[in-house]
């Protein structure tokens, strides 16, 4: 007890001499909670850092002011639970209907971090300063046995490892999108809500706050026109960069991810790249320079090849395949990346060629299989027939 | 006397066998040349061309990815070339300017004659027990076949696949479909290479009764007698009537080119039944 009495003291000299705005009155219920490992009965923490508390946003604040039952001295052990909303008006109207609405679960201090030591948002202490906020979200949705209680995906890990993880971890990039970036942070709504900023129709206009020159190109393009006018099946910005695990594009993971995520539609194209040399040396690794879709059909501003803007327009090519091929001329594009060799109707010549190089095939290896095997039962026979005292069954 | 006659009872039962030269040392050559970089493009062309496959990924990324597929491809593709090159010019200026005859017609020439396909029905009606075994020349039909099979496909693969190599320059003179259907022969036609080769040619050639496990001939060049005998009967008696049998005679190959051909040889077939059982599975797996 002499220990714990002398460290009150210390802390309460420190109070005097370091923090001035913690009012005086405060002292008496510091005076127990002032120390640090004080415990209630069922063991959770009632220590309060004063001098924390007395830097953080609400440190001008009396005790009384938050914890607004305890009246006086001696107090009951069950205490209730502080009210934030009781200042926080707003905030709390914009919880409601959101998937955290419920507050049992999701108290305020679960994002918020530690009640006696918030801070402006602005300020790197803050739970959820942008640059601690992924940590603050993870502490949740970084739980697989959670994830799952839930049916949702383990984003941390996926957030963590992609691009904007890294600007923000690896370079505390404070632009960088972290979680409320996307989701907001009071009203997260389920991304199959139309009001959600994650819905599909609202992912071009929530990645465009950031990304608004490819917002741009993407909303002119074939894909961005088919969503805005509704189409549900056409691609938004997660659907081929992902939502949380996204990666530079241009790097060797996404170059050999990215051709499946493009025929997940375009099923018919995507058969017709297999059969080309550009989807072989593709699929090999190594080689990641090869052409993917989106390096001839241009990536967010995918224009089809009628029109004169489009990469694959005619009048295009040259310029398209030439980025790859030095020398390419107009009778080098006449090439056909989907040219498919079992279809007659649209690739006759390339149609015949299969065939007939099939047909080879076939007929050279059917004669000489049964050539082959007709001969080794014959000179087989031959060899036990005249030699049995060496081989045959009679030896 | 009784007992000089036990002694040769007693030695090796070859002994007094004799051998015959039937290849000469750069045509043991060019095969090993030809086996070799046939082994290594098909080993390097069959990833690309099954690039779905789980082995062809394991392969590729194994030994450096796409890059060093291509680059070995390209590079037995470039040894393949200047020895079928070589063939060409050794084969022309034999028969053109040395005047050599039987090069281009005749009973030791590759080009297929009537003899050839009275062999092929005769062959066929021995398998079936209908009539006698023909009695074959210095190269036999199926051989002449598997000479043309590699003569043609080196020209049809070779030029595809450099058509595809220098594709902005072919262009040049060939409509743009062509470079569709270059790939399309290349592949297919590389296909039956390894097919017809790891199972037709191994198994006529090597692993049949009358040679198994590996007709030893393209590695050592000779032969035994017996073997010359039974094998090419016509060619025996041919060059016999002709009195040249002395002039083929031969030594009889050293204990260390016999297990070094068969090192080598076993390896060559061993690859080859690989590769063949990796494209089966995969054109059928597909």
């Amino acid at each position: 007890m002499k220990t714990a009495s002398s460290i009150a003291f210390a802390l309460g000299a420190l109070l005097v001499f370091a923090m001035p705005r913690v009012a005086q009155a405060e002292t008496d219920c510091l005076s127990c909670h002032g120390d640090k490992s004080l415990q209630d009965a069922s063991g959770h923490s009632v220590g309060v850092d004063a001098g924390t508390f007395g830097a953080s946003l609400h440190g001008s604040m009396k005790c009384g002011d938050c914890h607004t039952t305890i009246k006086d001295y001696p107090h009951p052990d069950q205490v209730t639970p502080v009210k934030c909303e009781s200042c926080h008006t707003g905030e709390a109207e914009r919880l409601v209907g959101s998937v955290h609405a419920n507050r049992a679960e999701h108290s305020c201090t679960s994002c918020h971090g530690d009640a006696h030591a918030i801070f402006p948002k602005g300020d790197p202490r803050s739970a959820v300063y942008p640059l601690n906020i992924p940590h603050t979200c993870g502490a949740c949705h970084g739980n697989d046995a959670l994830a799952k209680k839930h049916g949702l995906p383990n984003v941390y890990p996926m957030y963590i490892d992609s691009i904007h993880g890294f600007a923000l971890s690896k370079e505390g990039l404070l632009v960088a999108a972290n979680c409320q970036s996307c989701h907001g942070s009071h009203h997260i709504l389920s991304h199959t809500d139309p009001q959600s900023p994650t819905y599909k129709t609202n992912i071009p206009k929530t990645c465009g706050t950031c990304h608004a020159g490819i917002a741009a190109n993407y909303a002119g393009g074939v894909h961005g026109k088919a969503v805005a006018a509704g189409d549900l099946h056409a691609p938004v910005c997660s659907d081929c960069h992902t939502a949380h695990a996204i990666l530079q594009p241009t790097e060797a993971t996404f170059r050999m991810q990215s051709t499946p995520i493009c025929g997940s539609c375009h099923k018919d194209k995507l058969s017709t790249y297999r059969d080309t040399f550009h989807s072989q040396l593709g699929s090999l690794g190594g080689y990641v320079e090869t052409a993917r879709c989106w390096d001839c059909h241009g990536a967010h501003d995918v224009l089809p090849a009628s029109d004169p803007r489009s990469p694959i327009a005619p009048a295009n090519l040259v310029a398209t395949c030439g980025k790859c091929h030095a020398g390419a001329n107009a009778s080098f594009v006449q090439y056909q990346p989907h040219a498919n060799a079992h279809n007659r109707k649209l690739n006759p010549a390339l149609y015949f060629i299969r065939l007939f190089m099939n047909l080879l095939l076939a007929g050279v290896l059917t004669f000489f299989m049964i050539h082959t095997i007709l001969w080794l039962i014959r000179s087989r026979y031959q060899q036990i027939k005249t030699r049995p005292a060496k081989g045959g069954k009679n030896g | 006397m009784a007992d000089l006659k036990q002694d040769t009872s007693r030695a090796p039962s070859h002994a007094g066998e004799r051998f015959f030269m039937r290849f000469t040392r750069a045509q043991r050559y060019m095969h090993a040349v030809l086996f070799s970089t046939f082994l290594g493009l098909a080993a390097t062309g069959l990833p690309m061309r099954f690039s779905e496959s789980f082995w062809a990924r394991r392969f590729a990324s194994g030994i450096g990815g796409f890059g060093t597929i291509i680059f070995f491809h390209k590079f037995f593709a470039l040894v393949l070339t200047v020895a079928f090159l070589i063939h060409v010019k050794e084969v022309f200026t034999r028969g053109l300017i040395h005047r050599e005859k039987g090069i281009f017609w005749g009973n030791t020439s590759m080009v297929a004659n009537w003899k050839d396909v009275k062999d092929l029905f005769g062959h066929m009606r021995w398998f079936l027990g209908l009539g006698p075994k023909p009695q074959f020349e210095r190269y036999a039909y199926w051989e002449k076949f598997d000479y043309w099979a590699v003569f043609w496909g080196m020209i049809v693969i070779g030029f595809s696949g450099y058509a595809m190599w220098f594709a902005p320059f072919f262009a040049h003179f060939l409509p743009g479909w062509a470079l569709n259907a270059v790939l399309v022969i290349h592949s297919e036609e590389g296909l039956l290479a390894i097919l017809f080769i790891f199972s037709i040619h191994f198994v006529n050639t090597h692993l049949r009764p009358d040679s198994f496990p590996m007709d030893m001939v393209i590695f050592t060049g000779v032969e035994s007698e017996e073997e010359f005998k039974t094998k090419r009967p016509e060619e025996y008696q041919r060059v016999a009537a002709e009195g040249k049998l002395e002039s083929r005679l031969a030594v009889k190959p050293p204990v260390w080119l016999l297990n070094f051909s068969k090192v080598v040889g076993f390896t060559a077939i061993f690859i080859g039944l690989l590769l063949l059982v990796l494209t089966l599975s995969a054109y059928f797996g597909s």
